[in-house]
């Protein structure tokens, strides 16, 4: 696999964002900043091919809106 | 002495004395509903259809006044399909399939409700509640017409109950002042504030919502014509609320709901010009006329438990949720679907009446399942915290050009009907059958060659057979089991058997009254088919 997966891939998103909500829930700021960090860093060792992780990178730079 | 807490759309069952406020002693009756809306009517509907004699009070003469809950879901409808005012209410309502979501000024977002053929209902209709209602009133004179014991008492407002371990006694308010009566069983159908459940000291916990949302129905007076859509935007550029949305209903009326915070003046806000400037910034140059305007605040609560020896809750009064994901009414009716059967063995005396416990496991079942879904709504919506804030946002962003993001935006996920998994009343399942159709499903309609399917399906338990023999009739612990066999020949399209049978050559079905499935297998076996029955009612 070398390109990003950008189509729907998370089986139940509702649970999944569910979970991600709740995982903050009464976290200071820096906590939460420090929460997804974490997070980030783990999902990116999941998938480990550099061409993906750039891919990923570049995608959410180049979002407008933010 | 009788306060008007609101105004009427119609006035349909004025006072009259009943002759239970000329006796000595308090007249008993079997079962009294306390509150007249949508679900209090459905369960009067159930029980007179059933032949139990039902009386229900109401503190007011009629159907309120204001559009209020206006998505009723395919469910819903066919409960009162099954209980005869389905068809007025699919002629009147606004059907509707297709739902965008915007984000500032793009569109992120669209589903299609894209519903299956072969269902009487579609999958919602649009309709302002006093029509809803005045349908079931509709249905309700003319079952009474035809000698169903039901009778409807207005301006009877109940000001005390006294629960005893075997009936309840009722001190209830009249213009021609107070009187007693008595019930073996009290259904509280009287709303989200539940004077009933105050009166009784019972709990309603769970969470409240930091926001208000401002109503305003409107009938558009120029030659405009929006799409029947659902349309729902977050941060709309307009800023006349952090989200907006707008949805159609019969009239040309338009339902338009704006997010409007939670540190509000509500009078200011309420004020007509007011309401007009906002939707003047959303509508652009529109004219229109404002129908019913209101400003609600929402929780998702519920009681511990909807039973509490003689008395039952059904509808808001058990449970409240957001409006986003129409899981009011539509829940609602699901209760007295679940409650109407089950009271009515009791009160028969067929069935114990610990069957009435499994009325709150499978609707607390339901509640949960509402309460869970329309509070990811709500925070998805009014998210509660600067992160969740952060998330949501960035969902949005991403949803515009990455169709992965989609699924997560959440402006409500719509009703859809409860599954009994697990309850005590499912018998083990039979065959490899569809999924859909496994104990404890709603049973899915199907066009038939002659009607559908669901039409010959409720009322009583009924034995389903498809292109296999059953008996000729059956009757377990006093229960009458109806006979419907089907083949080939009366399914043309196959969509009985796709949605019953999958790859099974044949199969019989337990249906109950309230058209969920409490069992199935391949072919008829009569002990094992009695023990489902006993089962069903609480008895095995």
């Amino acid at each position: 696999m070398t390109e990003l997966t950008l189509t729907a891939n998370i089986d139940v998103p509702d649970d999944f964002y569910a979970d991600l909500i709740d995982a903050h829930e009464g976290l200071s700021k820096e906590a939460s900043d420090a929460l997804n960090a974490r997070l980030i860093l783990i999902l990116a060792n999941h998938i480990g091919n550099r061409a993906i992780l750039k891919q990923a990178l570049d995608t959410a730079s180049h979002q407008k809106g933010g | 002495m009788l306060d008007e807490r609101y105004s009427l759309a119609y006035e349909l069952y004025p006072y009259e004395r009943s002759p239970d406020q000329d006796n000595d002693t308090a007249k008993r009756h079997p079962v009294v509903v306390m509150g007249g809306g949508p679900i209090g009517i459905g369960m009067a509907l159930d029980l007179g259809l059933q032949g139990i004699p039902v009386v229900v009070l109401d503190d007011h003469a009629g159907v309120g006044m204001g559009s209020r809950a206006i998505c009723f879901a395919k469910r819903c409808l066919e409960i009162a399909d099954r209980y005869g005012c389905g068809e007025p209410m699919l002629e009147k309502g606004v059907v509707w399939n297709l739902g965008k979501v915007f984000h500032k000024d793009h569109k992120v977002f669209e589903f299609n409700l894209l519903p299956e053929d072969g269902h009487k209902f579609p999958a919602f209709i649009n309709m302002q509640q006093p029509y809803f209602e005045s349908f079931q009133i509709e249905r309700l004179r003319e079952l009474q017409s035809q000698g169903a014991p039901i009778e409807i008492r207005g301006q009877n407002r109940v000001d005390g109950v006294n629960v005893h371990d075997d009936h309840v006694v009722l001190e209830v308010m009249t213009p021609d002042g107070p009187y007693k009566l008595e019930a073996d069983w009290l259904i509280g159908a009287d709303g989200a504030n539940s004077p009933l459940r105050n009166m009784l000291d019972l709990e309603f916990t769970g969470k409240v919502f930091q926001d208000s949302f401002l109503i305003a129905d409107i009938k558009i007076t120029d030659d405009v014509d929006f799409p029947t859509e659902r349309w729902f935007w977050f941060e709309p550029s307009h800023g006349s609320g952090a989200s907006t949305l707008l949805h159609k209903q019969p009239d040309d009326v338009w339902r338009v709901d704006f997010q409007i915070g939670w540190d509000v003046d509500r009078k200011e806000e309420m004020k007509e010009e007011n309401i007009r400037r906002r939707l003047d910034a959303f509508l652009g140059g529109v004219k229109y006329d404002m129908v019913w305007s209101s400003i609600y605040t929402f929780q998702c609560k519920r009681m511990d438990s909807f039973r509490n020896g003689r008395v039952l809750f059904a509808g808001d009064s058990a449970h409240q949720v957001s409006p986003f994901g129409a899981r009011g009414a539509n829940s609602g009716m699901q209760d007295v679907d679940n409650l109407g059967w089950k009271l009515g063995l009791v009160v028969n005396g067929v069935a114990d009446d610990n069957l009435l416990d499994t009325y709150n496991s499978e609707r607390a079942h339901g509640a949960d399942e509402n309460i869970m879904n329309s509070t990811r709504s709500t925070d998805f919506i009014t998210p509660k915290s600067a992160q969740s804030r952060i998330f949501r946002d960035a969902v949005l962003a991403l949803a515009n050009d990455h169709e992965f993001a989609r699924p997560l935006v959440n402006s409500g996920r719509l009703s859809v009907p409860c599954t009994y998994d697990g309850s005590s009343l499912n018998s083990a399942d039979g065959m490899a059958g569809p999924e859909r159709t496994r104990p404890g499903s709603p049973c899915p309609d199907a066009h038939l060659k002659d009607g559908f399917l669901l039409n010959q399906l409720g009322n009583e338990f009924v034995l389903f057979c498809i292109n296999t023999e059953g008996p000729t009739e059956l009757q377990e612990c006093g229960v009458n089991v109806r006979m419907v066999s089907l083949s080939a020949v009366d399914d043309p399209k196959g969509a009985v058997a796709e949605r019953y049978l999958g790859d099974a050559p044949s199969a019989v079905y337990l249906i109950r009254p309230d058209q969920h499935v409490a069992a199935r297998r391949e072919t008829y076996n009569e002990n094992l088919v009695r023990a489902e029955i006993r089962r069903a009612i609480g008895k095995e």
